[in-house]
Order: C-alpha cells, then structure tokens, then sequence
C-alpha cells in the first residue's frame, strides 16, 4: 500500500506533530505549562469542547440506534451502523482526552472503587465507562462479519435488546448530567445559562445535535466516499431535526421567559452577543432554513442547515462551560496553543480512525456498495487517512 | 459538635501571623515575596488582605454541607465529625470539580505539578486531634481569630454586635451562607470587598442540595425509563412480529383456497 503526500495527508502530520508535542509538555511539564488553566479557570477548553461538545456531537449513535432498533424505524437502517462507530470512535477519543485534562489519569480507575454516588461527576463517569462498553458490543458486529463469525452474530443478535435499552438508558443520564455537573455553581455561572433546567436542555440538544450529526456524517461519507447520497433518508432525519430544534427553541424560550430576564437577554453585554450568536446559530437560522420545503428537499440544504445548527450548539456549550465564568472570574480566559493542538490532534484521530473503519470493516450496506464499487475502488486506491481527509474541510 | 474559627476584623492588626504558623504547619515555604502575595494560592492557605487598612482574612470555610466533598467523584473531600473538611490525595483523580463547585474558590492547584494535588486549608485536623487550637488561632496575637465550638462562637460573635453595634455590621457572615460554615467572619466592612461571594448570591441552601435535587432522582428514574424503553421497544417488535404472522396466515389461506 502506498501513501500519496496529498494536501490534507500533510495537514493530519503537522497536526499529529505539534500534538505529539503539546503531548510532552502535559506530560513533563504539566498542566500548567501545557494550559492557560488557572485557580480561577480550574475547566478549560478540553472540558468545554473534548468532553461537553464530544459526548455531545457522539449522540447520534443512541439517537439512530433509538430510531430503528427501539422504534422499529428500518427505512433508517443504513445510517446506524456509520452512526454507531461515530459514537464508539467519539467515546474512546473522549476518554483519551479526559487522560490529557485529569492531573492524576493513572488513578481515573478509583472511580470504580471509591464511589461517591452523592457526585455527578462520578455518575457521568460510570455511565461513559458502561455506555463506551455497551458501543464496542453494538459496534462488535462490523468485525464479527469481517470475519465471517457467525457464532459470535448470534451471541450479540440475543443480547441486542438488551444492549439497545442500556444504551438509551445511559446516554439519557449522561447526556443530561453533563449539565447538572453546572448545576452547583449558581454563583458562578452567568444567569443566561445557568437554569435548573440545565440538565433538560442537554439533554434535549443532545437528540437535535444526534440528527444534525447523522446528516452532517451520512453527507460527508457520500462525499469522502463517493456514495450514493440517500436522499430520502436524509430528508426524514431533516424533519425530525426542525421538530427536535422548534422544541429545545421553546424550552430555551420557556426557561427566559419563566426566570424573567427576557430584557436582560435583548440589552448588549459580552454575554448577550454569545447567546445571540449562540440562539441565532443553533435556532434562528437553521429553524428557518428548514422551513422551506425546497432546503428539506435539497441535500445542501440539509447538509447546511445541519452544520449551523452544530456550530451552535457548540458555541452553547462553549457558553455553559468558559464564556459564562468570565464576568464571575474577572478576566478572559484564553486557550493556550498546546490546548488547542491536542484537541486538534484528537479530532484528527477521529477522522483517521473513521476512515480505516469505513475501509476495513462493513460499516455501510453492503448492496449499496456494489453499485459504487468503481468509485470505492478508486478511494480506496488513494491511501489510508486520504478520503476522509481530503474533503474534511468541504 | 463541630469546631469552627471565629475571625473579627476589627481586632486583625494585619501581622499575618497566622500565615506563618499556617506555613509552618502545612510544611509550605513562605517568605517575604509570598508574604506580598495578596491571593491564595498552592503554597498559601490563608491571606490577610489590606484595603486602606481595613484588615480581612481568608481561608477555606469548612462549609457545613460543602459542595467540594459532594461533588468529588472518588470522595477524596470529606468533612469531619470534628468539622474540618480534609483532603486524601491519594484518592484523588485530579478532575478539578471541587475547584467549579467552590462556591469561596478555595480549593487551589498545583498546576505545574506532574503528581498534583488540591491544596486548601484543612484546619489543622492533627492539632484538633491532639486537643490543640489551628495552628493560625494559636499564632494570633490579638484573638483575631479565635477557636472554639461553633455554637459558642456564634454566640460570642452575636454579643460583640449587641454589645458594640456601632463598630460591626450587624451580621455574622458564614452563620447561614450557604447552609452555615465553619469559618465564621465579624467585620465593620463588608466581606463582599476582599473578594467574598455576597450572602444574597450564594444563599442560605446548602450547596450540594442544587446537584442533589437531581441526583436523588436517578435511583427511580432508571427502572423507569428501562422499563419504558424495553415496553417501546416490545410493542414496535410485536407489531411487527404480528403483521408477519397475518401475512402468513393470509398466504396459507389463499394457498388452501
């Protein structure tokens, strides 16, 4: 096998190198030397953005795994499987990331022993741990069928059921603990986002982000991949996305509403310009977009209208977890390079680890493939991280 | 019973002492360019502050319900019969919760640490063991900070209001602020300068009730929510398992006829 120096193949070494790097400076360094993290800004971006956005942008996987396995939606069938390696991929990269934020990582095992159930923190961690295991059985099938093992398909056909309901269970309670974990610093976090209903909110973003993020994927694979695009489920997931934006809008709209600062909300401050860029991206926008039959028909629309709803929710959890200390705190605070390159570093692990995935393993239907199989063949013949990569900022 | 400080700061003639003994005492270096710092940190437990010479202490409050202790998921935080709230480090995981959670941003980092630990006051827990006062209660020339039981002090500090209410601000703080604490602060100013969170923000409800109200739901929730997952996931397979089976009948039927 040949690896081409193509353009994006360059990108994925300069990243993988200055991760390397900031990797050293963590490790021999320290948390200090590596972060702009301080006694005043104790969660960085690798909390913000590894753990808040990760686990988020990984929803997909339980919410595609709801629609078909749980409801019996099979027109949706194709996307479960690329779904459910995001979400497998996203977790294992998640928890690589959180060794990098923990000071102590080699201990992160005294979670199973030293148990204290009154934590969030720690629910959140039992349940990433389980629901990481519950993925690798769900994803287990893309290998087993590699290699023809028929005996181990029948053992994970059985326990499917109860795989699909402990997955949902555990992706409910972690997706919404994330934001209980702010539930505890009334006095810290600004009062555009801290609610009590923070939990709610995650949770309910975290089924709009599951959609936009299978729509977002199924049109990047088509594209890296050279697949035929599947329209009319892309369109179906579209749907459900206004449905699931209009709700998580009215909530948002509800919580203002109800703890009377809609005029707080209207006044220009620092914060007010990041919920507005926060509400504009994640609601305004791609609820509006969506409302017209045309873009829900249109595959760019779709695609489009689905990234800007993630950027949004994005910058909501970037609001949640830095934006809104800064008044609190007194100062900004703002990533250090070395943050920022082994965030990069870990994304990139992703997009390459999909790629070898999509290659190896028999993540997307096999019927369709064969129509295609000039166009995979071509792909394929273009090295390991080159397909995905080569159209990851498209 | 639980042992508390009492700290006046009209009677703090700003020497820090109790600094010094707090050096001593946690074996953390001090000098006199940490003696300049004005801000707690991982080699400073407690700081007095000046502002035009109005004196102010601070240190961890050993909060009655304190949220670092709930919120740590490997219950490296506790609090004590005895009321100091103490730190096993060898418990800890590093993940900075109880740094977020503080409502008094006490717990500090040692950030260029490769092995590193959360630093904060601890209240001198071998000293209490031994029958002895804080190290910084004992250094304290003048009794500005003082020891005892917390129900004592809370009524002594009461009485020094009542019997000179025109040199305090009528109230104790650290009596009810967020469920009541150990540290317990009389002053002519208000704390809320020298960097104390305002009593009307943090509030009267213990901190780990906020987390709380939703965590002790999660014991019902989950045989819930289970069973309702497994109930959609029956009634969408049986439908289908249903149609499958009139669709075979059906065929038999045509097929007989």
């Amino acid at each position: 096998m040949k690896l081409k120096l193509t353009f994006w193949n360059a990108v994925f070494i300069v990243i993988m190198a200055l991760g390397l790097y900031a990797t050293y400076v963590r490790f021999f360094r320290g948390l200090g030397a590596v972060s702009n993290m301080s006694d005043q800004f104790p969660w960085g971006l690798w909390i913000g953005f590894d753990l808040l956005c990760g686990v988020m942008l990984a929803a997909g996987g339980f919410c595609m795994v709801g629609a078909v396995y749980l409801f019996n939606v099979e027109r949706l069938h194709s996307v479960v499987r690329p779904a459910v390696l995001t979400a497998f991929l996203g977790y294992v990269l998640f928890i690589v990331g959180l060794l990098f934020d923990l000071g102590r990582p080699w201990y992160i095992w005294h979670q199973l022993i030293y148990m204290n159930p009154h934590s969030v923190m720690f629910e959140v961690g039992i349940c990433v741990m389980s629901y990481t295991t519950v993925l690798f059985f769900e994803f287990l099938p893309n290998v087993l069928e590699r290699f023809n093992l028929r005996s181990g398909i029948k053992w994970i056909k059985k326990i499917y059921p109860v795989l699909i309901v402990l997955g949902i269970l555990l992706s409910t309670l972690h997706q919404s603990s994330l934001g209980s974990l702010y539930l505890i610093m009334p006095s810290k976090l600004h009062p555009f986002w801290y609610s009590p209903a923070l939990p709610f909110f995650f949770f309910g973003s975290a089924i709009a982000v599951g959609l936009a993020m299978t729509i977002f994927e199924s049109t990047q694979s088509a594209k890296a991949f050279g697949r035929h695009l599947e329209l009319p489920v892309l369109v179906e997931l579209g749907g459900a996305l206004l449905v699931a934006l209009w709700v998580n809008a009215l909530l948002r709209f509800e919580d203002f509403f109800h703890r009377g600062i809609l005029g707080q909300i209207i006044k220009p401050s620092y914060e007010a310009y990041f919920l507005w860029l926060e509400l504009a991206l994640a609601f305004v926008i791609p609820i509006a977009m969506l409302s017209f039959k045309r873009v829900r028909l249109s595959p760019e629309g779709l695609y489009l209208a689905s990234v800007i709803s993630l950027l949004g929710f994005i910058t909501n959890r970037l609001n949640v977890s830095l934006i809104g200390f800064e008044t609190y705190v007194g100062h900004h605070y703002v990533p250090k390079w070395t943050e920022f390159s082994v965030t990069l570093m870990i994304i990139a692990m992703g997009f390459a680890l999909f790629a070898l995935a999509v290659k190896y393993l028999p993540i997307f239907p096999v019927e369709k493939r064969a129509v295609n199989l000039v166009l995979d063949a071509e792909t394929v013949s273009q090295g390991v991280p080159a397909p995905v990569l080569s159209h990851a900022g498209d | 019973m639980s042992k508390a400080l009492l700290y006046d700061a009209t009677m703090c003639i700003g020497c820090k002492q109790c600094e010094v003994a707090c050096a001593q005492q946690n074996k953390l270096p001090y000098n006199d360019t940490i003696a300049g710092e004005p801000v707690q940190s991982e080699h400073k437990f407690t700081v007095v502050l000046n502002r035009n010479d109005k004196f102010m202490r601070r240190l961890c409050m050993h909060c009655e319900h304190p949220a670092c202790a709930s919120v740590c998921p490997v219950g490296a935080l506790h609090k004590t019969s005895e009321g100091p709230v103490v730190y096993d480090v060898w418990k800890c995981i590093g993940c900075r919760y109880c740094m977020t959670a503080c409502a008094f941003a006490q717990p500090k980092y040692e950030w260029l640490s490769l092995n590193p630990r959360i630093r904060k006051c601890i209240m001198c827990p071998d000293r209490l063991a031994a029958g002895k006062p804080t190290a910084c209660a004992e250094a304290c020339p003048t009794g500005a900070t003082k020891f005892g039981e917390r129900d004592d002090l809370i009524k002594e500090a009461q009485e020094r209001i009542r019997q000179n209410p025109s040199t305090y601000l009528p109230r104790v703080y650290g009596l009810n602020e967020v469920g009541g604490t150990c540290v317990l602060i009389l002053s002519s100013v208000n704390v809320e300068d020298f960097g104390y969170p305002s009593s009307a923000k943090i509030g009267d409800a213990p901190m780990p009730e906020y987390t709380g109200r939703v965590m002790e739901r999660i014991p019902d929730f989950v045989p819930l929510w289970s069973l309702v997952l497994g109930g959609i996931y029956w009634i969408s397979h049986r439908r289908q398992e249903v149609a499958a089976a009139e669709a075979e009948e059906r065929k038999k039927k045509g097929g007989a006829r």
